[in-house]
């Protein structure tokens, strides 16, 4: 394991309330650099919450918070010029082209327009999308607008991008090629910060915690934690977590 | 800052790409206008009258053709005693009867003075009075051209002559009304819903994840509409102007400043039904019935704010829209400066600050849940 210098976001005691309904209850969990970490967990389990307050969209109601390097209370500006995020709703202006989505969002991060234009050629031409260039957002199909709103949210080159349910509603063959772009991110030394509720995907992660009711119930490698719950597949080690409590 | 210019062009992307908006921004304004000028405003034609000539003679018969010849008026019968005026409106068949003293030329010309009695049906009050101030004033009218000698008092010209403007009154009164309608209508409902509509798509949560601060997304959001409010305002005091005569009597900058002024208020009364409206419908309804309706019902914009009830005209004391339309019939009608309306203005101010605070925490509450 690596030392706590190398760690990119580091959660002590983040406690995240409603009134009197605990959304999240004394998490406590540390995410090193360049890792791929996976957030899993029911419906409802807290995992949006706890992104929210790790992208600085909301505010704990205590706890102690370090994201790439600043404290969440004090360094939210700082923060959001390192990290990037992606909706389960792969937000992209329908009423904008591909490009001026690109160029809109590259410009918000004050990107230089030069290298907006020299990176938007690379991006359309890897991802293959570049006759549709001009295209609506409305337009194009959902898989394609996946895939943009994960670019988008990297083109900046973030230190970290949470990406919140990113695989929702598309089907498991698009699925598994956002995983693989996923883990090209990652190889260029992107951390990740991936929540889902589908089980078989956190096998492509290198860490998983595993959310129950507020809580985090358990937090290792696939799989060693497939091998401590005696366990074929992530889906019984969840199913087994679910059912102790 | 460059990151903000991004965002208010893309802001006007979104505003001339959508039909739906630019209908509104830019015919809404000139189509309101037209009906409110043409159609809405006093105009008057082929009201049906009834007519008592109780005495029959040369003027009452001039008069009688004038008043049949001005083309506001149709002949509905003519009567010979009081019962049948009660008659005639109740079967609906005029609104108006006129009656002629008896012996009326011979006191005109012996006595300078001789009356005309109007009655009218004021079951519906408004046309009853509108029909009343155009035969009053097509009656000052011909007894004017039988009195072109200036020297002798006419007591009918003089009543008449005050009641003739009446039907620009009704011109001038509705262009600082509709002023105050359409910004209201474009600042706060357009802005309201351009804000929701980003929660709704969930790309406001990109925004704020991004460098942008919260104030930044908020004044890059209304920028446009601020322009396009101000080049509105002027189209409606060009339309007025051109088509309807309406002065701008004071001073242009003042007028400019104030509608400014009348516009942040609204913008920021927008930002504060996004942050309680969830979806673009719910601040669609918000505005509608909270900002628009009172104001066109609450504003004296259509009924004059001193014959409502008591708390209704407490009520109308909270409208934005009653103190700018106060502000613009002074400096465009009235031509006044800034001595006269300072109170207004600082009125207006006040709310605006009021609505921007209450907005900016709402905005913060809303994050830290």
């Amino acid at each position: 394991m690596t030392g706590s210098g190398e760690d990119i976001i580091a959660v002590r005691d983040l406690v995240k309330k409603f009134g009197s309904f605990v959304a999240n209850d004394r998490l406590t969990f540390r995410v090193h650099r360049g890792e791929i970490f996976g957030f899993l967990g029911a419906n409802g389990a807290g995992k949006t919450t706890a992104i929210k307050i790790l992208c600085g969209l909301s505010y704990p109601t205590s706890g102690e918070i370090r994201v790439a390097g600043h404290d969440v209370y004090t360094g939210r500006e700082k923060i959001k010029r390192r990290i990037g995020y992606m909706s389960q709703k792969f937000s992209l202006y329908e009423d904008l082209t591909v490009s001026e989505n690109i160029r809109l969002y590259a410009g918000i991060y004050g990107l230089k327009r030069n290298y907006i234009q020299e990176r938007e050629t690379q991006l359309l031409e890897s991802l293959g999308l570049r006759h549709i260039k001009n295209e609506y957002i409305r337009k194009i199909p959902l898989g394609w607008k996946q895939k943009l709103a994960f670019s988008v949210a990297i083109f900046h080159r973030p230190a970290i991008v949470f990406l919140d349910e990113p695989t929702g509603g598309v089907d498991p063959i698009t699925r598994r090629q956002f995983w693989e772009m996923i883990h090209e991110a990652a190889r260029d030394g992107i951390t990740v910060f991936v929540t889902t509720h589908y089980m078989d995907e956190a096998e492509y992660c290198d860490r998983v915690s595993i959310m129950v009711e507020g809580r985090i119930e358990a937090l290792d490698t696939p799989v060693l934690l497939k091998k401590q719950y005696h366990s074929a597949n992530m889906n019984e080690v969840f199913i087994k977590l679910a059912r102790k409590r | 800052m460059k990151r903000f210019f991004g965002f208010v062009k893309k802001e006007f992307q979104h505003i001339f790409r959508d039909v739906r908006t630019l209908v509104i921004l830019f015919a809404l304004p000139v189509v309101m206008i037209v009906l409110f000028g043409y159609v809405v405003t006093n105009e008057l034609k082929d009201v049906r009258i009834g007519i008592w000539d109780r005495s029959g003679d040369q003027i009452t018969r001039d008069a009688i053709n004038k008043i049949l010849s001005s083309g506001y008026f149709v002949l509905a019968g003519t009567l010979d005693h009081e019962e049948q005026i009660g008659s005639l409106f109740r079967s609906g068949n005029a609104k108006v009867v006129v009656i002629f003293e008896h012996g009326f030329e011979k006191k005109l010309m012996r006595e300078n003075r001789a009356a005309v009695r109007l009655v009218t049906d004021a079951s519906d009050a408004n046309s009853a009075q509108l029909a009343l101030n155009y035969l009053q004033g097509v009656l000052a009218g011909f007894f004017r051209s039988l009195n072109p000698d200036a020297g002798l008092p006419w007591e009918v010209e003089i009543r008449t002559r005050m009641f003739y403007n009446e039907e620009m009154k009704g011109v001038y009164m509705f262009v600082p009304g509709l002023m105050a309608l359409i910004m209201m209508l474009i600042s706060a409902l357009m802005t309201s819903v351009t804000i929701t509509r980003e929660k709704e798509f969930g790309t406001m949560e990109l925004l704020l994840a991004s460098p942008l601060k919260p104030w930044e997304i908020i004044l890059g959001k209304v920028t446009p509409y601020v322009l396009l409010s101000l080049v509105n305002a002027g189209s409606i005091i060009l339309l007025g102007t051109l088509v309807f005569n309406v002065p701008v009597s004071g001073s242009l900058p003042l007028l400019i400043l104030e509608c400014l002024l009348y516009i942040t208020l609204a913008l920021s009364l927008g930002v504060l039904i996004s942050t309680v409206a969830k979806t673009q419908q719910m601040a669609m309804v918000f505005s509608m019935l909270g900002l628009l309706l009172p104001t066109i019902l609450l504003s004296g914009f259509i009924f004059p704010v001193d014959n409502m009830p008591g708390i209704l005209r407490g009520l109308s004391t909270i409208m934005p829209a009653r103190w700018f339309i106060v502000v613009v019939k002074n400096v465009m009608l009235k031509g006044t400066g800034f001595a006269f309306i300072w109170k207004e203005s600082l009125i207006l101010l006040g709310m605006t600050i009021f609505f921007i605070m209450a907005a900016l925490r709402r905005f913060n509450v809303r994050l830290e849940k």
